[in-house]
């Protein structure tokens, strides 16, 4: 009969502990409301992987903008005017034929936010924590992205404060494709490096 | 310390289970969490590195059984309740972060410096071995790296040292650098021979070797 009353262990519903939490915070002074909007509409509307794959396209089109963006990426990606908390020290990290980056954060949840936005939930995962720096090629294989052997897998661990980003290859067939068409065609995945294109 | 967070090279943890068009926050209590946590730490009682070792503090049967958003929910709780700012007399004397500042806010993160007074340990090129410390405070040195040899790769200049900061002892600048490891030396001779882990150490994590 108490199998399903595991629950109730729980403290309440995270909810209504965030109302209770936002009212007496608010009632104290110490939160403004709108301050909470600005910050949610941030980032569910304004910050997210579409900054981090005009950052991909222009690197692709620019061979200048390239140079610089592997030489010194947070001036780089503010030259697109993408700058916030989290990417104070951004690193590219350039896959090719013969190297593929991916990036994790083992010990919590660090990622790019200016240029990716808040990390999805696989991201924060135990399964991804663990598995992506003792098994990368398995974690790959899953995601679709099978790595030949020839091929040297780089990980990063983002355990200070460098912030890090994929520079995915340019897919084949692409050369006459618009600076808006690459942005739709580069995806988050492929900028941890989950993913190819 | 040695705690449940610390998850590089575990195993059992099953495959990775992604959702397709995920949304940023999955409940509108989500980003209110996230906000509320963000303007919390802007009043400054607390840092990143005090936070995130309260989040590692979690029993680790709570640590792995709530969703990420309530780990933060409840980190929150215990601090606005630790520092007293829900008592009578404890607001007034902080602003709030306004709603202007909120964006400005964003612009601002963890400091660095190329602080030329503070001289780098080592040099790209040097190998290098982690040391086997295992603090029962913050660190921000996994235990998978702990022992194994690597080379430097790349200094990124100045840092605040986490394993001092998050307990306010000192913030202890000191030059970060990406270490490589290779995938054999961390995991043994199964591994890719090519394959390698780049980590990211302070001075304080690393011996010459």
């Amino acid at each position: 009969m108490a199998h399903d009353h595991d629950h109730q262990v729980v403290p309440s519903d995270p909810a209504l502990r965030v109302k209770a939490l936002e009212s007496l915070l608010v009632e104290k002074g110490l939160v403004d409301p709108a301050a909470l909007d600005v910050l949610v509409d941030t980032f569910e509307n304004k910050v997210g992987p579409r900054n981090g794959a005009r950052v991909v396209a222009r690197a692709w089109l620019d061979p200048e903008y390239k140079k610089r963006l592997l030489e010194d990426a947070p001036a780089a990606i503010a030259e697109l005017g993408y700058t916030s908390g989290q990417g104070e020290h951004m690193v590219v990290l350039e896959n090719t034929p013969e190297v593929h980056n991916l990036v994790v954060c083992t010990l919590c949840s660090c990622y790019p936010w200016p240029v990716l936005g808040l990390p999805p939930v696989w991201y924060k995962s135990a399964a991804y924590r663990s598995r992506a720096v003792i098994d990368p090629r398995g974690v790959l294989q899953e995601f679709g992205t099978p790595v030949g052997d020839d091929v040297e897998v780089r990980v990063w661990d983002s355990t200070a404060e460098l912030r890090y980003i994929v520079l995915p290859e340019r897919p084949a067939g692409t050369e006459t494709l618009s600076e808006e068409e690459l942005v739709a065609l580069v995806t988050r995945n492929a900028m941890v490096g989950v993913a190819k294109l | 310390m040695n705690g449940i967070h610390d998850m590089g090279g575990m195993q059992g943890m099953g495959p990775v289970q992604h959702e397709a068009n995920e949304p940023v926050f999955h409940a509108e209590w989500e980003g209110r969490v996230f906000a509320i946590n963000a303007a919390l730490r802007a009043m400054g009682r607390w840092n990143l590195d005090t936070w995130r070792f309260r989040i590692e503090s979690l029993a680790p049967v709570d640590y792995l059984r709530l969703t990420y958003y309530d780990r933060w929910l409840r980190i929150n709780e215990e601090l606005v309740a630790k520092h007293g700012l829900l008592a009578a007399g404890s607001a007034k004397a902080i602003p709030a972060l306004t709603a202007a500042a909120a964006s400005q806010r964003l612009g601002r993160g963890v400091p660095s410096s190329d602080d030329p007074t503070v001289k780098p340990q080592f040099r790209v090129g040097d190998r290098v071995r982690a040391r086997n410390i295992n603090p029962v405070g913050h660190t921000r040195l996994p235990r998978y790296a702990r022992g194994k040899v690597g080379v430097v790769a790349r200094d990124h200049g100045v840092y605040t040292f986490p394993d001092t900061n998050a307990h306010l002892e000192g913030e202890h600048r000191q030059h970060v650098y990406s270490v490589r490891f290779a995938a054999r030396e961390l995991w043994g001779d199964e591994t890719a021979r090519k394959d390698s882990v780049y980590i990211d150490m302070w001075d304080d994590y690393l011996d010459h070797a």
